[in-house]
């Protein structure tokens, strides 16, 4: 799907630099006794954009889930910007909020308007005065282009501006870090183009992202690197020229013939 | 347009087709009578039987009616009345006319029935607020006052006995305010703590002092009326309004009680709840009115009526409570993630994503709950209470004048139970048009 990014990439901010913004060391996580995730690691420093790509099962939003604790490690460390995830509650509502999430289905909340959606935590959690949130919630929905909607409910819109008001949304709180879970996966691909768009330009203004995806196309132009998971484990990353063009691992090999394969 | 000749395989489309209205043959009420009365052999064959039944049920009660009597003294006399018309039979209405006093305040004394009268058009003002978002915000506070007036105003006495329990609630809200500048956990525990402290020990002899320092005269102090006086729908309503008031906010701690985490709070959560909806709303009754005697120090006066509502209102939640996780059960898990990735916490993700949308879901059930409780008031006349159906009816039957009128009471009751059983339902629809908004 390399055609749907077809506009030339600004990389101008897309500077990685040393200050390292999340740390996994030998995490490990069971569902029952299935083990889901075995011997991660990994570092992510500020304004690197990773994807993670594998096999479904492989553990790939499993692992996402962890960096903001939707889902608990059982074993090994997870620090983002600086905060150990353990199971102290104050902690994990900071990282939350420093930490964007974008999920496959959007999960914005129905009953209230776009615009509620995108106050609701700021003011809630930010104690950020009403007026104020609305100001910063309409400059972002201003930015994923979708202003004029801002008083509609979510089931009026399209699954594209669906996502893209969950973007805001998560954005709304000023994170440092977004988390992407398959986030054009339930879209027609009309949609999947105004999605991706939005994600480049964030990346173009040097957000740091952690994307599972499948859309290879946005890994090429935007990532500077490719993690590739399978049975819960880190098989290969590399910078995605390399990982794609010269994949090393056999189990990589053959899940990119398969899904570049047509 | 020129599609007409498009059976070729290539085929472009050069004109949008308008809009076009039906045939006339497919609207209006020939084709409303042909889709819904008259649609087949069978639909047809339904149509005329139900036609057959409605004239049934209506030829038989129609003469009935039509024969009413409103003025007299007696059954003998209706009847006579009847009889010289040259009727066969006849409603007695009069019997409504001359007791409806007591069916709807009970034995409440006569030149005191303006309070009752006044506590249920305070009733609607107190609801407005609470019920429609259209009504002035500022509204309520008097709701938030209401139970406390109209406890005075039913029960009358000291004015300070509401406002001292009144101050207790205040207390918590407080408490509440200030404790969470500590912690969120103290916040609560000393919202729960202090007015319970303040209920137990110092709220009695605080307004009995306050009661006794001022004169016996109408700001402060009002004619009593005892519980036994109360009766028919003044106390139907008393009992099936507080029940509904306090259920709701019930039902809803026990619904995320039972879906806690925490072992102990969810075990309590579900032996409550199993252990009320599955015993029969009488023996609870029972329970309140009799075996609590044993159970509370000899001498502790304990209103009958007070009881009734609190064993109500445990009935009902528990049923709301079902009900309502029906509704959280109904919620994707997508909503508690995306709340939980946004940074807020448990209470706040409860009350503003979790709730508003498990209880929309509800309300059919919630409603239909309230309805059952409010019909349920009546199972009181079990206790000694005079319920409007069956304690005032009996009591009025007993009277000689009265003696073997059967219908009309009866339906003189169910038709005001219905009114506001009614309106209830119609309520809830309007509330589930109204928050209508995922447009699925």
């Amino acid at each position: 799907m390399t055609e749907t990014i077809a506009r030339a990439i600004d990389r101008s901010h897309m500077q990685v630099s040393d200050e390292v913004a999340i740390q996994i060391v030998q995490m490990n996580k069971w569902y029952g006794t299935f083990h889901v995730l075995r011997d991660i690691n990994m570092t992510v420093n500020r304004g690197e954009r990773i994807v993670i790509c594998g096999p479904s099962g492989s553990g790939k939003s499993t692992l996402i889930r962890c960096i903001n604790r939707l889902e608990e490690h059982q074993a090994g460390q997870i620090v983002v910007d600086g905060t150990e995830l353990t199971s102290d509650l104050k902690n994990i509502d900071k990282v939350r909020s420093e930490v964007g999430m974008v999920f496959q289905h959007f999960n914005l909340f129905p009953h209230l308007t776009i615009l509620e959606n995108c106050t609701l935590a700021p003011i809630w959690v930010r104690k950020t005065p009403k007026k104020e949130a609305e100001e910063i919630a309409m400059h972002y929905l201003r930015k994923v282009k979708i202003p004029e909607q801002a008083n509609k409910y979510p089931g009026q819109l399209s699954g594209g501006q669906q996502q893209r008001v969950a973007i805001a949304r998560s954005l709304c709180m000023k994170p440092r870090i977004m988390l992407f879970d398959e986030p054009t996966s339930a879209l027609d691909p009309e949609m999947i183009k105004e999605v991706l768009d939005t994600m480049i330009e964030l990346a173009e203004e040097g957000m740091t992202m952690l994307c599972v995806t499948h859309e290879m196309g946005f890994a090429q132009a935007v990532a500077n690197r490719v993690i590739f998971m399978d049975q819960g484990q880190i098989v290969e990353q590399n910078e995605p020229r390399e990982f794609f063009n010269n994949p090393k691992s056999e189990r990589t090999k053959l899940f990119l013939s398969q899904i570049l394969g047509h | 347009m020129s599609d007409t000749h498009a059976q070729t395989v290539p085929f472009v489309r050069d004109t949008m087709l308008p809009q076009a209205n039906p045939p006339t043959t497919e609207a209006g009420a020939v084709r409303w009578m042909r889709e819904n009365l008259l649609s087949g052999p069978l639909n047809v064959i339904l149509t005329l039987l139900a036609i057959a039944a409605i004239y049934w049920v209506v030829q038989g009660m129609l003469p009935w009616l039509l024969a009413s009597v409103w003025n007299a003294g007696s059954i003998a006399e209706c009847r006579q009345i009847i009889a010289d018309a040259g009727r066969e039979s006849g409603a007695c209405w009069a019997v409504i006319r001359e007791r409806w006093p007591q069916f709807l305040f009970g034995f409440y004394p006569n030149h005191l029935y303006w309070r009752p009268v006044t506590a249920l058009l305070l009733l609607f003002v107190a609801l407005a607020p609470v019920l429609f978002s259209k009504a002035p915000r500022q509204l309520l506070w008097f709701s938030a006052i209401y139970p406390g007036l109209a406890f005075w105003l039913l029960w009358g006495g000291s004015v300070f006995v509401p406002v001292v329990a009144l101050l207790g609630l205040a207390l918590g809200w407080a408490a509440f305010h200030f404790g969470q500048r500590i912690s969120p956990l103290a916040g609560v525990v000393a919202a729960i703590l202090l007015p319970v402290l303040w209920w137990l020990f110092l709220a009695g002899p605080v307004a009995e002092d306050l009661g006794n320092l001022l004169p016996r005269s109408m700001p402060w102090w009002m004619e009593e009326v005892r519980s036994d006086k109360f009766g028919g729908f003044v106390l139907a309503l008393t009992i099936g309004v507080s029940g509904i008031a306090l259920s709701l906010p019930l039902g809803i701690v026990l619904a995320l009680g039972r879906q806690s985490d925490m072992f102990l709070i969810k075990s309590l959560s579900v032996c409550f709840i199993e252990f009320i909806r599955g015993v029969p709303l009488i023996t609870l009754l029972f329970t309140a009115s009799l075996l609590l005697n044993y159970f509370l120090p000899p001498g502790t006066t304990f209103d009958i009526i007070l009881r009734v509502i609190i064993m109500v209102t445990l009935f009902a939640a528990a049923y709301i409570a079902e009900v309502i996780r029906g509704g959280l059960a109904a919620l994707p898990r997508g909503q508690y993630e995306a709340a939980d990735a946004l940074g807020l916490d448990y209470f706040r993700a409860q009350r503003l994503i979790i709730l508003p949308q498990a209880l929309k879901i509800s309300i059919p059930g919630i409603v239909s709950t309230f309805i059952g409780m409010f019909k349920d008031t009546t199972l009181v006349v079990f206790v000694g209470l005079l319920d409007p159906l069956k304690g005032i009816t009996d009591a009025v039957r007993a009277s000689p004048d009265w003696k073997g009128i059967y219908w009309e009471p009866y339906i003189f009751v169910g038709a005001i139970f219905f009114i506001f059983n009614f309106s209830m339902s119609r309520y809830s629809m309007y509330l589930e048009r109204k928050l209508k908004t995922d447009h699925r």
